[in-house]
């Protein structure tokens, strides 16, 4: 029944390098934005909220556009790029581009979430014994707010691994390319006698995320045995 | 301790304003929830921010809102006891305790960390995780914390409050040691008299947010027996119990006390309610409490049908409280001798 081309296994490839490259590449960035939300007083953070928000509630195909208008060759990133040599559109770049904005959102408010959670007080221990903002953050925010990470770092490769109005917009469907595992069943659905083959792939793309499911909470655990009260 | 104070805050509709000075190395703030006690905690460690004023502590300015001196709470070296302890959850005991000792400067570190774990008995407990622990060996653990980073003044908040009965008062005798052995000024916030009195040398207290009184503690404690519902409770520390039939003799302060409890070897500390001691104008002959000292009438204070009167009974004193009527009929004045009467079961050991 499971029966893949290379052109699968491929797509497959594809997919787990954009969803992995897009979740790492993000975690810094969305550590750093939820410390900023939930730690930080600053006037004029509700807008910095909506913007970090704005792609959970556009139809990613409009996320994809906006990319494509920040990008594309004639975008406002166009000529810079082109300067530097550096080639976005239609490359697995802008599939992991794609993935990271979409995805974003999603890592942010876990880690958020997570953040809101600690007790202030554990901060506050930490200062007065002498610790700076930035080492409290290393060794008081970070891992007791690790359990969010992780659960945001799920959310996001599954999101990635499922990302596909803005990658086909910014990034094409390119077999062997950018071709990624929805593509790829895209792909099927629209060719005479492709179901079967979309079958596997579905397939395919269930076990790889319950298997990130399962990793997590795994994981999780641990986690939780070593910093429950 | 040379800590001086003047500051102003509002807090949610709560307004602070205190200016006070301490010498003591022992002060106590005494008040009652909502008196703004923690929330001048928080201005003094630098955790909330005064809207105005001034905090010096040992000649350096940590807050000045005309100079717009504020000094983080990380470069305060104020260290903070919390009511809840609040070890980190995700570390050990060991990394616990060394948290504050490990940011602090080489030159700084005056106090061994073996020795204290040793003092306080948690040398045990090292690599145990802090999920593990009981109240008592949290909140001893989360004083070693603060104490080992060396701090200028150490700020505790209701220390003992999230502890059961028996156990608040097996702490002290840790905190005591720990504070005299390492010379740490201290500022003890509470809202119970009797940890003022056994803490502190020196109380402020607060009602409202502001500083109404200040004063010794021992002068608040006899102040309650006027004043406070339960009225004023004798501490003594009675040494070196010893089977006597099926009841325990002392010795407490020249004299011998038979009690119906036993205590540990060393000093035991309990407690004796003032309006628990019959005085008798001359001996009883026989009587079925066990307790009867000679004494002499060393003052007279109180007010209303609340009498009491200091006895001074081989080294030690008492405070005894009687009622008007009974001060004429004893003939009660300083200097008169009396016979205090104390049932061996009046005694309540605090630890």
């Amino acid at each position: 029944m499971l029966n893949l081309s290379p052109q699968d296994m491929q797509a497959i490839w594809l997919s787990a390098q954009v969803a992995t490259a897009a979740t790492l590449i993000s975690v810094p960035f969305g550590f750093a934005v939820a410390y900023f939300l939930v730690f930080v007083r600053l006037p004029g953070k509700a807008l910095i909220e909506g913007v970090v928000n704005l792609p959970l509630v556009l139809p990613p195909v409009v996320v994809g556009y906006l990319l494509l208008l920040l990008f594309g060759q004639s975008g406002v990133l166009g000529p810079l790029l082109q300067s530097l040599g550096i080639r976005i559109i239609f490359t697995l770049k802008a599939a992991v581009i794609a993935s990271a904005v979409v995805g974003f959102p999603l890592l942010v408010r876990s880690i958020r979430t997570g953040m809101e959670d600690i007790d202030e007080r554990y901060l506050q221990a930490s200062r007065t014994l002498g610790a700076r903002w930035w080492d409290t953050l290393l060794t008081i925010i970070l891992p007791l707010s690790g359990r969010a990470l992780l659960a945001g770092m799920t959310l996001m490769f599954a999101r990635s691994l499922g990302e596909f109005g803005a990658t086909i917009i910014l990034a094409g469907n390119i077999p062997g390319v950018t071709q990624t595992i929805p593509l790829a069943i895209y792909e099927y659905t629209n060719t005479p006698g492709g179901d079967r083959m979309a079958l596997s792939l579905c397939l395919v793309s269930i076990v790889i995320s319950f298997a990130v499911l399962l990793a997590n909470e795994s994981v999780s655990r641990k986690f939780r045995q070593r910093t429950t009260r | 301790m040379n800590l001086d104070v003047s500051l102003r805050k509002n807090y949610g509709g709560f307004q602070l304003d205190v200016a006070f000075s301490l010498t003591e190395n022992r002060c106590g703030i005494f008040g009652p929830s909502g008196s703004g006690k923690s929330t001048l905690m928080h201005l003094l460690a630098g955790l909330l921010e005064p809207d105005e004023g001034r905090i010096e502590l040992a000649g350096q300015i940590l807050f000045d809102s005309a100079r717009r001196i504020n000094v983080p709470p990380e470069k305060r070296r104020i260290g903070v006891v919390f009511q809840h302890a609040h070890l980190f959850p995700h570390m050990n005991v060991r990394r616990n305790l060394l948290y504050g000792w490990k940011r602090t400067p080489e030159a700084e570190r005056r106090i061994d960390p073996q020795a204290l774990a040793r003092v306080l008995q948690i040398d045990q407990l090292l690599e145990r995780g802090v999920n593990s622990l009981s109240g008592g060996e949290r909140q001893r653990v989360a004083l070693a914390r603060t104490v080992l980073a060396c701090p200028r003044l150490i700020l505790m908040d209701e220390p003992l409050n999230g502890l059961d009965e028996e156990l608040k008062f097996q702490i002290i005798p840790y905190l005591n040691k720990v504070f005299s052995e390492f010379a740490v000024p201290l500022l003890f916030i509470s809202h119970s008299l009797h940890e003022m009195r056994l803490m502190a040398d020196e109380v402020l207290v607060f009602e409202g947010g502001h500083m109404q009184q200040r004063l010794p503690a021992e002068e608040l404690a006899r102040r309650s027996l006027v004043t406070g519902s339960r009225g004023y409770a004798n501490l003594l520390t009675l040494r070196g119990p010893r089977p006597h039939g099926d009841l325990w003799l002392y010795h407490w302060e020249g004299n011998e006390l038979i009690l119906t409890d036993s205590g540990a070897a060393g000093d035991n500390v309990f407690e004796l309610a003032a309006k628990d001691i019959t005085l008798f104008k001359r001996h009883p002959e026989a009587s079925s409490a066990r307790n009867m000292l000679p004494c002499r009438v060393a003052g007279i204070f109180g007010a209303g049908n609340r009498i009491g009167v200091e006895l001074a009974c081989g080294s030690g004193r008492l405070i005894c409280q009687i009622v008007p009527d009974s001060v004429r009929e004893l003939d009660i004045r300083q200097g008169a001798e009396v016979i205090a009467v104390v049932k061996a079961s009046a005694f309540h050991r605090l630890y």
